[in-house]
């Protein structure tokens, strides 16, 4: 591939580093059935030795046209071509279509519905990150994390399983509310694994945390500062590793948030390893979050779980954005509706494809052997990116 | 039959044959245990199907690759990719056969020592200098392959070879001090002669050894000449079916060499532990060859255990780590043993006993260390700060 291909990123100034020889460089694919690059994304490497001269992202072998297919369905119809954007984290993605909706058709939704999505997209933030862990420590080289997050997701997919019939594309969350009510035990069978989870979450900073191959591995690679995250529009567990507490959930609060107890995990350092202890304690805050719906729901056992919504959703004509806080950051719908009973255009804002931007700077003058840790540090899901 | 050719010809032959055939099922065989081990460390149950606990499970993965296609890219330096394996394997097997695997054997009136080649005197030397060569079937590979993930294999494993084999022999040298010969069967007779074994004085030099060892055998966390997550396969890329399997058993043939060699220079060989401690004779119910066995897996577990811990390291730290840390540790431990060994007997005795003190006091140091608190509001490191 030449130089003249569209879409070549700028140069950037190269990072501090050894300098760059500039005799013999190669250029390498990376991807996409590399076994790193977390799904079909392909990375045009330029190396010199081993080192990062320029790498650019070609993104588009998975594309579905997803946005395009949203128009063609109607308003309910779309929820199960959500889940299959972030594919690790459903619910997030059927609760942000949800809530734009909700919003241009100004439908309230019941109490308990609010919490019980709360509690899914808790959940599911649990399931994508300790995903994000398992994932992130094979592309280092640490195999062991992967076999402990995969017992713990485990039970939160049978978990989800028990309540909507799904493991992966959940398709649980509906226009004004919920589609069913929860199965009876539900919520002692969430919490039976909720309360023990803590140790589990000891157990993967046991083996990572303090690992000495971990943190030369981790410390330093991949800075991208909080000025050049919010240039590149990051957001997510990678801004607030580089100390800014931003989370929708604090700053454009939506359902039952501002109710609910949990703090925001900021880093110092801007880097690999002040991303994973970021999301570490994220998915301790999230256990916390977890706890508190399921005290909330056991007092106040209902059933209604869905607000006054029309039998043809139609909602007026206008426009309307939702975001929420996903895993991997800020996932915002952005609707336009001309009346009829189908979107007209339904923009997505997926967290992994803006994040991704960033890339190219971040792995600039790092090693072949960093670019794996950095791709894994985004958190990507390609199902995102490539729409 | 005549005494010569029985001597000269049979019994090399026979020792040479029984080798090469135990080296390819204790490769195969050691799949299995390392598949089991890791099942265990990672929670999950390992081949647990083919044969009792799964143990025919290496069988059936040996007979699926010897069937499958055996692939040459179309430009590949097909000569060279052919030779690539086989450079490594063979070193593997040669350097086994000059370990002694325990003293002389006396089968059907027949004695022999327990060698598949001979005890040389030179021995050490001519295994380090076999083991080196292993690295140009890596390297072979990699450029032959005409591919180029092979071809970074092949060049991280000719800097790490680089890197790692002057703190190895320099912690040869240190038994080599200690024993005052070459000879493996001496080195192993040096060690029943001062009553223990050269770890204990030789305790870095050990460490270091072994080290060195699991980077040029490429096994976690020195695994980059085939890094999985990084290179795809490495310097095997672009290898299948039975060459593949090849480089696969020369990998743990290597472990096994490796470990033998630390046996023989600093576990005392087939010797039982403290050799001139007369209480302890009964041990000499299990035969030296079973001592020499055991410990040679004892180590082989280690490699599994650490592939289970550690995540990997990168490139340049890890050559920062041969050239940075060990060379220089390697050296000084050279000068203290040196200064032990002009002492004599006694000094050896003391530098064990000191460094076996300093090493229990830092296991009691880590042991009583106050565990780090955790709760779901403070963070697990001072990196991380909570806003509400």
């Amino acid at each position: 591939m030449s130089e003249s291909t569209p879409g070549t990123v700028a140069q950037f100034p190269p990072l501090a580093g050894p300098p760059l020889l500039g005799l013999h460089e190669m250029e390498l694919n990376f991807g996409p059935q590399h076994p790193s690059t977390h799904g079909v994304l392909r990375l045009v490497l330029k190396v010199d030795g081993e080192r990062i001269v320029s790498a650019r992202p070609d993104v588009g072998y998975l594309h579905r046209g997803t946005e395009k297919l949203f128009e063609t369905e109607t308003f309910p119809m779309v929820i199960p071509h959500t889940d299959r954007m972030d594919y690790v984290a459903a619910a997030t993605n059927n609760h942000a279509y949800c809530l734009v909706v909700e919003k241009l058709l100004g439908v309230e939704v019941p109490k308990r519905a609010q919490y019980i999505r709360v509690l899914l997209d808790e959940m599911q933030r649990i399931s994508s990150h300790v995903l994000w862990l398992a994932t992130a420590a094979i592309d280092l080289g640490a195999i062991t994390p992967f076999f402990y997050t995969f017992r713990d997701r485990e039970v939160i997919l049978d978990l989800f399983e028990e309540y909507c019939g799904a493991r992966l594309t959940l398709n649980c969350m509906r226009i004004g509310g919920l589609p069913v009510d929860l199965t009876p035990g539900w919520l002692e069978k969430v919490r039976a694994f909720t309360e023990p989870f803590e140790k589990c979450i000891d157990e993967y900073e046991d083996l990572l945390t303090e690992n000495r191959i971990w943190k030369e591995r981790t410390v330093g690679i991949a800075v991208l500062d909080e000025k050049r995250c919010i240039e590149w529009g990051v957001t997510g567990p990678v801004l607030r590793a580089a100390g800014k507490a931003w989370d929708i959930r604090r700053a454009l609060p939506y359902e039952v948030y501002p109710e609910l107890e949990f703090d925001i995990p900021v880093g110092k350092n801007a880097d690999t390893y002040d991303r994973y202890l970021v999301r570490v304690a994220e998915i301790r805050q999230s256990r916390r979050i977890v706890l508190q719906c399921l005290d909330w729901l056991e007092k106040n056992p209902g059933t209604e779980i869905r607000g006054k919504v029309p039998r043809v959703i139609k909602p007026p004509a206008g426009e309307a954005y939702a975001c929420v806080e996903a895993p991997k950051g800020e996932l915002g719908f952005h609707l336009v509706a001309s009346g009829g009973n189908k979107p007209y255009r339904l923009h997505v804002r997926p967290p992994s494809f803006i994040n991704l931007q960033a890339l190219p700077e971040m792995a600039q003058g790092h090693l072949v052997g960093d670019l794996v840790a950095v791709i894994g540090t985004i958190d990507i899901v390609l199902g995102e990116v490539d729409r | 039959m005549s005494h010569t050719l029985l001597h000269n010809v049979l019994i090399p032959f026979l020792k040479g044959a029984i080798t090469v055939v135990a080296l390819g099922l204790a490769a195969g065989i050691l799949t299995w245990i390392e598949r089991r081990l890791l099942g265990r460390l990672q929670i999950r149950k390992g081949p647990n199907r083919v044969g009792p606990q799964g143990f025919f499970q290496w069988i059936a993965d040996t007979v699926k690759l010897v069937f499958k296609e055996d692939i040459v890219p179309s430009r590949a330096e097909k000569a060279l990719h052919l030779l690539g394996p086989l450079l490594l394997f063979v070193p593997a097997v040669v350097v086994l056969g000059l370990v002694p695997w325990g003293p002389e054997l006396t089968l059907f009136g027949v004695t022999t020592p327990l060698h598949a080649a001979a005890d040389l005197n030179v021995g050490l030397l001519l295994i380090l200098a076999v083991s080196t060569i292993g690295v140009y079937g890596i390297i072979l590979s990699g450029w032959a392959s005409n591919s180029k993930y092979p071809l970074l294999g092949g060049l991280r494993s000719a800097a790490q070879l680089i890197s790692y084999e002057v703190p190895m022999g320099l912690a040869v040298v240190s038994a080599i001090l200690m024993s005052g010969s070459l000879s493996m069967v001496e080195i192993i007779e040096a060690q029943r002669k001062a009553g223990v074994w050269f770890v204990f004085p030789g305790l870095i030099a050990f460490f270091l050894y072994f080290v060195s060892g699991v980077a040029e055998t490429n096994r976690t966390p020195f695994d980059l000449p085939e890094a999985e997550s990084e290179l795809v396969g490495g310097f095997h890329t672009e290898y299948s079916g039975f060459r593949w399997a090849v480089f696969f058993m020369s990998e743990y043939g290597n472990m096994i060499s490796v470990s033998a060699v630390a046996t023989t220079l600093f576990f005392g060989g087939w010797l039982r532990p403290f050799p001139n401690v007369a209480w302890l004779s009964f041990l000499d119910v299990i035969p030296a060859f079973f001592w020499f066995a055991g410990k040679v897996f004892l180590f082989l577990l280690t490699y599994i255990w650490f592939r289970a811990t550690f995540p990997r390291y990168r490139f340049d730290q890890l050559m920062a780590l041969g050239w940075k840390t060990l060379i220089p540790i390697s050296l000084g431990n050279l000068a203290l043993v040196a200064i032990a060994v002009l002492w004599g007997a006694a000094g050896l005795k003391v530098l064990g006993a000191v460094l076996v003190l300093l090493v229990a006091a830092g296991f009691l140091a880590v042991w009583i260390r106050p565990a780090r608190p955790r709760s779901s509001t403070t963070m697990a490191s001072p990196n991380v700060e909570v806003r509400a």
